[in-house]
C-alpha cells in the first residue's frame, strides 16, 4: 500500500486540523470562506476549548491551524494558545494583524511552538483593501513589522490567489522577503461569501497557468497548504501530498464545536458531528460522513481522463459550492472540463447553511463596486427604464 | 551518535510513523514500522550499526539512507 493510500483511507487522528475559534471579525472580506463577522452566542467556552485541546493531545494531533473570524479578538485567545503549546499541541494561527502589537509580537517571538500567518490579498493597499477593507493593508504590514522588530523568525504572509492579485506574485515575494517572512499562497474557494464573488475573482485559465509556472519555479520555498493540486494536471505534480485530505487527514472545528470535513466546507452536507456531544475523537473516528469519505472514491466523469491520477478530480468544496457533481471535474479543471460543466446544463448552487456576516457591513469595509454579486432574478428587479434613451 | 531532536514528536501509524518537528514545523513519514524501532533505539549512545543489527542486511542500505535524510532535516541530531 502506498503512503498516499493510507492517507486516503483515513488516519486514527488528523495530521493537523483547522479550528475557527470565533466567527467574530473586525473585517468583512468579500471572499470570507466562513462568512464571518458576528460572534455566535453559542461559541465554545474557554473550558470547552481546553477540553478539546486535551483530546488533541491524547490523539497526538501535532498542531492546529487556528483561524476564524479573527481569532485574536477572543478575550481568552492567548490563554488558549498557551494552554495548547503547554500540552504538546503546536499552534499556527491566521490573523489580519489587528491585535499584533509590539507586546504581542514579543510574546510570540519567545515561543518555539507558535507560528503566525498574516493575511494579505494584495501586495499593494489598492488591490488588498478593495477585497479586505480600507486600512487592512496597513494593519497587516504593521503587524509584520512588529513581528520582525521583535525578532520573530519566519512569519508567514498568507495570500488567497485571485484574478486581481495573480499579477502581483513577484511583489508578494518581495514583500515577504522584506519582512523575513515566508509566502503562503492558497486557492480561492467558492465557500462562504466566496460563493458570491467567485465568478469575478477566481483566476482565469491563463492566470492558473501563470500561477502553476510560478509555483514550479519557486518550489518548496513557497507554501501552498497543498491547495493547488488541481494544477498538477498541467504537468508534473507540485510539492505536497496532492490529495484531498477532507475527513481523511484534515478537518475543521468551527466556533460552536461543529466538525466539518474541511475548512472550505462549512455546510450541513459536510457536517460530521459536534465536539460538545461526544468529543472530537468520537466524531473523527465514528462519523458516518467521514467513513464515507474514507471509502475508495469514484472518479466519475473524470476517471477516463489521463490526468485523473495527478489531480484526483480536484477540490470537493469547489465543486459542491459551484453546483457541480462531486464525482465530476473541478470548476477550475485546467483541461477545461470544469468550464464546460459550468456552462452546460442547469446547476443548482447550494444555499448556504450558516452566515455570520456583519449586517450592513463594517466601517471602511470593502464595497463591491466592480464585483457585482449576482444578477437580478427577473428583469423587473432592475430599473425598468434602464437602457432606454429618452 | 544520533538521537531524536528533543522538539520532535513521534506518532506511530499502521504504515510506520509520523514525525513532527515543532521547531522547523516539518512533517516526515517513516514508511516502515521497523524503521520506527530503529529510530527509537537511537538514544545518543547506540551506534547506527547497533541500532540496525536486527534489520536484514538487504534492507539496511535503505534504512541508512532514511536515517541520513532524517539527520539532514534535523529530525535526528
Amino acid at each position: 500500500m502506498k503512503l498516499v493510500d493510507h492517507f486516503a483511507t483515513g488516519l486514527d487522528a488528523p495530521i493537523c486540523l483547522t479550528w475557527e475559534l470565533t466567527y467574530a471579525c473586525n473585517l468583512a472580506c468579500l471572499h470570507c470562506l466562513s462568512s464571518s463577522g458576528r460572534r455566535d452566542p453559542r461559541e465554545l467556552s474557554t473550558q470547552e476549548c481546553k477540553a478539546v485541546i486535551d483530546e488533541l493531545q491524547r490523539m497526538q494531533v501535532f498542531y492546529v491551524n487556528i483561524g476564524g473570524g479573527e481569532p485574536t479578538v477572543r478575550p481568552d485567545f492567548w490563554e488558549l494558545v498557551d494552554y495548547a503549546t503547554a500540552h504538546q499541541v503546536g499552534v499556527k494561527f491566521s490573523t489580519n494583524g489587528v491585535r499584533i502589537d509590539r507586546a504581542a509580537a514579543e510574546r510570540l517571538a519567545a515561543s518555539d511552538y507558535v507560528d503566525v500567518q498574516v493575511s494579505l490579498d494584495g501586495a499593494t493597499a489598492e488591490v488588498n483593501d478593495a477585497v479586505r477593507g480600507v486600512g487592512s493593508f496597513d494593519l497587516a504590514v504593521t503587524a509584520l513589522q512588529h513581528l520582525q522588530d521583535a525578532g520573530f523568525k519566519d512569519s508567514k504572509i498568507s495570500v488567497v490567489c485571485t484574478r486581481q492579485n495573480i499579477g502581483q506574485l513577484d511583489l508578494f515575494k518581495e514583500l515577504a522577503d522584506r519582512f523575513g517572512a515566508t509566502l503562503r499562497l492558497t486557492r480561492l474557494r467558492p465557500s462562504g461569501r466566496g460563493a458570491d464573488v467567485w465568478d469575478e475573482m477566481h483566476p482565469t485559465m491563463a492566470q492558473q497557468r501563470e500561477l502553476y509556472d510560478w509555483l514550479v519555479a519557486h518550489g518548496e520555498g513557497v507554501l501552498t497548504g497543498d491547495s493547488f493540486f488541481h494544477l498538477s494536471a498541467f504537468g508534473s505534480a507540485l510539492p505536497g501530498l496532492n490529495l484531498c485530505g477532507a475527513g481523511r487527514v484534515v478537518c475543521l472545528i468551527d466556533p460552536v464545536g461543529d466538525v466539518y470535513a474541511c475548512p472550505f466546507a462549512i455546510h450541513d452536507a459536510f457536517l460530521a458531528g459536534n465536539v460538545r456531544a461526544a468529543g472530537f475523537q468520537e466524531v473523527w473516528q465514528r462519523s458516518e460522513l467521514f467513513a464515507e469519505l474514507r471509502q475508495p472514491q469514484s472518479g466519475g466523469a473524470c476517471s477516463s481522463c489521463q490526468h485523473y491520477d495527478s489531480c484526483q478530480g480536484g477540490c470537493m468544496a469547489a465543486k459542491f459550492f459551484t453546483g457541480l457533481p462531486l464525482d465530476g471535474p473541478d470548476p477550475e479543471c485546467v483541461q477545461g472540463y470544469g468550464e464546460l460543466a459550468l456552462a452546460s446544463g442547469v446547476r443548482e448552487v447550494p444555499k448556504p447553511t450558516g452566515d455570520h456576516s456583519h449586517k450592513g457591513g463594517v466601517r471602511g469595509g470593502p464595497v463591491a463596486l466592480t464585483l457585482s454579486t449576482r444578477r437580478p432574478d427577473q428583469l423587473c428587479e432592475e430599473n425598468p427604464l434602464a437602457g432606454l434613451t429618452i | 551518535m544520533l538521537t531524536l531532536h528533543p522538539q520532535v514528536s513521534v506518532r506511530p501509524e499502521p504504515f510506520g510513523a509520523l514525525l513532527y518537528h515543532f521547531g522547523t514545523r516539518r512533517l516526515s513519514f517513516l514508511k516502515d514500522r521497523r524503521l520506527l524501532e530503529v529510530v527509537r533505539r537511537l538514544d545518543g549512545a547506540t551506534t547506527v550499526d547497533d541500532a540496525l543489527s536486527d534489520v536484514p542486511v538487504p534492507d539496511q542500505a535503505a534504512f541508512r539512507s532514511a536515517l541520513a535524510t532524517l539527520e539532514k532535516t534535523g529530525m535526528l541530531q
